[in-house]
C-alpha cells in the first residue's frame, strides 16, 4: 500500500510536468493546426532565463515573471519573423520550420547562457510531506497545482471568450474568420505569445524538480507531445489527462513491472489507444469536405 | 573550429620557411566540444588551448614552438573521422590527443594505427587500450576501477548485498554492465537492478522498489548529468538510510549543488584528487601538479575546474614529456617515448605505461571521496 501510494505521487509528479508541457501545444495547435516542436525550448527558456535572472540577483518572483515575458516576446518574434512569411505554406512546412526554429534557439542558448546543468530552489522548502507511508515534495504540488490553473483558464479562454473562440475559428477556416471581422494575424501573434508564455511557467515550475540545461526541451518536447496525442491534439481536457496518464503507467510500470520497460509500456498504450480512437481520448473527430 | 597559434605562423612567414620539423611541433586534437559530449569536450578544449599557450610562453619544447590544430567534432564518430584524417594526411602532426567519447576515440584510433601515429585518448572505455593497440593511450581511468574501489570500500564495511539504480546513458549503461561483471570478486551480490531514462524526472518509484527488496544493504547509482542529482534528491526525499554510492562521473562541486548539501550528506563516491586539491598532504605526490591546474584553469576561465579537463591535462603533459624524451618530432620515436613513460604525476593519476598497459594507471589514482557539510572529505 505504502508503494503503492509512492508510485501513484511520482507518477502524478511526472504526469504534472508532461501535462504542463502537452497544455502549452494547445493554443498553437488550435489556431493553426501546427504542431509546434520548439514548445519544448520555450519550457527550456523559461528555466533557464529565470536561473540566471536569479543568479543576477532578481528576487525569484520577479526573475519568474521577466523569464515568462521575454518567452512570450520571443514566441511573437518567432510568430512575426517565421511562420507569418510563410503563410500558405502547408502545415507540414509550418510543422518543419518550427523544428529549425527549436534548433535555433537551442544553439542560440548554448552560446547565451552555458552548457551546464541548473537548478532552482524549491519555491516551499524540501521538506517531504508524508501521506499514508509515502512522500511527495512540495515542489510538486506547484507543478500539479500549476498544470490546473493552466487548464482552467485555457478551458475557460476556449470557451467563455470571444478571443478564444476567433482562435477556434481561425483554425477552421482562416478566410472564412477573416470575412467575420477576425483579424487572423493578431489571433497567430496572440496564439504564440501565449503558448511561449505557458511553456515558460512550465519551465519555471519544473526546474526545481527537473533541474534545467540548453538541451532539455526535445524530451519534454516529446514527452509533452505524446501526452497530448493520448489526450486528443487541440483539447486543454486531453493534454491534463494524457500527461497524468502518462506519468502514471511510467511509474507503475516501474514500480510493478520493470524500470526498463517503463517507456516501452507507456508507448504501447498510446498506440492502443490511437488504435481505437484515432482522435485521441479527447479529440474532436475531424470532418473533411469533399 | 580550427585554433591556430597565430604568432606560429606569424613566424614561419618572417622567416620564410614550412618546412615541418623545423619551424614548430604540431599537435592535433578532435574534442566534442560542442553537442551532446560538450560537458567533456569544453573543458579538454579549453585545458589544451590553455597548457599550449602556457607552454609556449615557456618556451615551447627544446625552444621550439608547439602549434595546436584543434577541431571539434561535436561527438559524431563520423566527423571524428574525418578530422582525424585531416590531422594526419593535410595538417601533418606528430601526435592525437582527443577523442572526448568513447565513439569518437574509436574513429580517431583507426586512423592513429593505419597511419602509426601516437595517439592519446580521453575517453573512459577499457576496450580502447585492451587489447593493447601499438599507438593508442589513454588518461581516464575505466569505469571498471570505479566499481572495483567502490565494491573494496564495500567489502571493507561489511556490504553483502546491493541495490543498482543506473542511467540508461552510455556512461551509465556502460558502468552498470562492469560493476556486474566485476561484484562477484569481491563477495558482494546485486540484489536488484532497476534503470532510469537520462531525462527521468522522477526515480521514487525505483527507489521504493530497492527499498522493499529484502536484504538490500547498499545502494548504487552509475550515472551521469543530473540523474544522479534528481536519485539523490529521490533518496532522502524517502528517507532511506542505507549507505549510497554515486560513481566518477558526478565527481564535482556542481553535483552538490545540484543534489543539494542535505541530500548529498554522507554520499560516497570515488573521485580524482582534483575535487580535493586544497586539502592534499604536503607530501602528496599530486599536490603541486593539481593545485596549479586548479589555479591556472580558473583564473583563465573563471569556471569550476572539472575532471574532464584534467583527462586533458595529463594527455598533453604526457604528450610534451614524450617529445622531450624523444629528441625529435618523429611519431614512432614519440610513440617508444610514451610507452617508456614512467611515474609522470598527472591531476588523475601518476602514469607508468608498459608494453602491456596503455592505461598506466592503479586503484590508487582514485580516492574515495564522503559529502560532508557539502564538501568532500577522504575517506581512504
Amino acid at each position: 500500500m505504502d508503494a503503492l501510494m509512492q508510485f501513484v505521487f511520482s507518477g502524478v509528479t511526472v504526469g504534472a510536468v508532461y501535462a504542463l508541457v502537452a497544455l502549452g501545444f494547445t493554443i498553437i495547435y488550435n489556431a493553426s493546426d501546427v504542431v509546434n516542436f520548439a514548445q519544448g525550448e520555450f519550457v527550456m527558456l523559461g528555466g533557464m532565463i529565470t536561473v540566471f535572472a536569479h543568479l543576477a540577483g532578481l528576487p525569484l518572483p520577479l526573475a519568474a515573471l521577466g523569464a515568462i515575458l521575454a518567452t512570450a516576446a520571443l514566441g511573437v518574434a518567432l510568430n512575426r519573423l517565421a511562420i507569418e512569411p510563410a503563410r500558405g505554406a502547408p502545415v507540414v512546412s509550418v510543422i518543419i520550420i518550427t523544428i529549425g526554429a527549436s534548433i535555433l534557439i537551442r544553439g542560440a542558448a548554448q552560446l547565451i547562457f552555458d552548457k551546464q546543468l541548473h537548478g532552482l530552489p524549491a519555491f516551499s522548502g524540501d521538506d517531504p510531506i508524508r501521506v499514508m507511508g509515502a512522500t511527495i515534495l512540495p515542489q510538486s504540488l506547484w507543478v500539479i497545482g500549476g498544470a490546473l490553473a493552466v487548464f482552467v483558464g485555457l478551458w475557460a479562454f476556449f470557451t467563455r471568450t470571444l478571443t478564444g473562440k476567433a482562435v477556434l475559428a481561425t483554425s477552421n477556416n482562416r478566410t472564412a474568420a477573416q470575412l467575420v471581422g477576425i483579424n487572423t494575424g493578431w489571433v497567430m501573434t496572440l496564439a504564440f505569445g501565449l503558448s511561449a508564455a505557458i511553456g515558460a511557467l512550465a519551465g519555471v515550475l519544473v526546474t526545481p524538480i527537473t533541474l534545467v540545461s540548453y538541451d532539455v526541451g526535445v524530451g519534454l518536447a516529446l514527452k509533452g507531445f505524446a501526452a497530448a496525442m493520448l489526450g486528443g491534439m487541440g483539447n486543454p481536457k486531453g493534454a491534463l489527462a494524457g500527461g497524468l496518464l502518462l506519468g502514471l503507467f511510467e511509474a507503475l510500470t516501474a514500480g510493478y513491472v520493470s524500470s526498463q520497460y517503463k517507456e516501452a509500456v507507456a508507448f504501447v498504450v498510446i498506440l492502443g489507444v490511437l488504435f481505437a480512437m484515432p482522435q485521441g481520448l479527447f479529440g474532436r473527430a475531424g470532418t473533411e469536405r469533399v | 573550429m580550427k585554433t591556430l597559434t597565430t604568432t606560429a605562423l606569424a613566424l614561419i612567414a618572417a622567416l620564410g620557411v614550412a618546412g615541418p620539423g623545423l619551424a614548430e611541433i604540431r599537435l592535433g586534437a578532435s574534442l566534442s566540444a560542442t553537442g551532446p559530449a560538450s560537458f567533456l569536450g569544453d573543458p579538454e578544449a579549453k585545458t589544451l588551448e590553455m597548457m599550449v599557450e602556457a607552454r609556449n610562453a615557456a618556451g615551447g619544447i627544446d625552444g621550439e614552438p608547439v602549434e595546436l590544430v584543434l577541431y571539434d567534432d561535436g561527438g559524431d564518430p563520423n566527423k571524428a573521422l574525418t578530422f582525424a584524417t585531416r590531422l594526419v594526411e593535410d595538417d601533418e602532426v606528430v601526435a592525437i590527443i582527443g577523442g572526448s567519447t568513447t565513439g569518437t576515440t574509436m574513429s580517431i584510433l583507426s586512423v592513429a594505427e593505419d597511419n602509426e601515429i601516437p595517439f592519446v585518448s580521453l575517453a573512459g572505455a577499457v576496450s580502447i587500450i585492451d587489447p593493447v593497440r601499438p599507438f593508442v593511450f589513454k588518461t581516464p581511468h575505466t569505469d571498471r576501477m570505479a566499481c572495483e574501489k567502490i565494491f573494496t570500500d564495500m567489502a571493507a564495511r561489511g556490504i553483502e548485498k546491493i541495490g543498482m539504480i543506473s542511467g540508461t546513458d552510455g556512461f551509465g549503461a556502460s558502468m552498470q554492465a562492469q560493476c556486474k561483471d566485476v561484484v562477484g570478486q569481491f563477495g558482494i551480490e546485486i540484489v536488484a537492478d532497476e534503470t532510469y531514462g537520462p531525462k527521468d524526472a522522477d526515480m521514487t518509484p525505483q527507489l521504493t522498489k530497492i527499498r522493499g527488496t529484502e536484504g538490500v544493504q547498499a545502494v548504487l547509482n552509475p550515472g551521469f548529468g543530473q540523474g544522479p542529482a534528481i536519485v539523490t534528491r529521490n533518496y532522502h526525499q524517502l528517507g532511506i538510510d542505507l549507505p549510497f554510492y554515486q560513481s566518477h562521473g558526478v565527481a564535482s562541486d556542481a553535483f552538490i549543488e545540484l543534489a543539494g548539501a542535505d541530500a548529498a550528506e554522507g554520499l560516497r563516491l570515488p573521485g580524482t584528487a582534483l575535487l580535493i586539491a586544497g586539502q592534499l598532504a604536503e607530501d602528496d605526490p599530486q599536490r603541486a601538479v593539481v593545485q596549479a591546474y586548479k589555479a591556472e584553469f580558473e583564473a583563465a576561465y573563471g569556471m569550476e575546474v572539472s575532471t574532464f579537463g584534467g583527462y586533458a591535462h595529463d594527455a598533453f603533459a604526457l604528450v610534451i614529456d614524450a617529445i622531450s624524451r624523444a629528441g625529435g618530432t618523429d611519431p614512432a620515436a614519440i610513440r617508444d617515448a610514451l610507452e617508456a613513460t614512467s611515474g609522470l604525476v598527472g591531476t588523475t593519476g601518476t602514469y607508468s605505461f608498459s608494453a602491456d598497459d596503455h592505461l598506466g594507471l592503479d586503484l590508487s589514482a582514485f580516492r574515495l571521496l564522503e559529502i560532508r557539510d557539502g564538501g568532500w572529505v577522504p575517506v581512504d
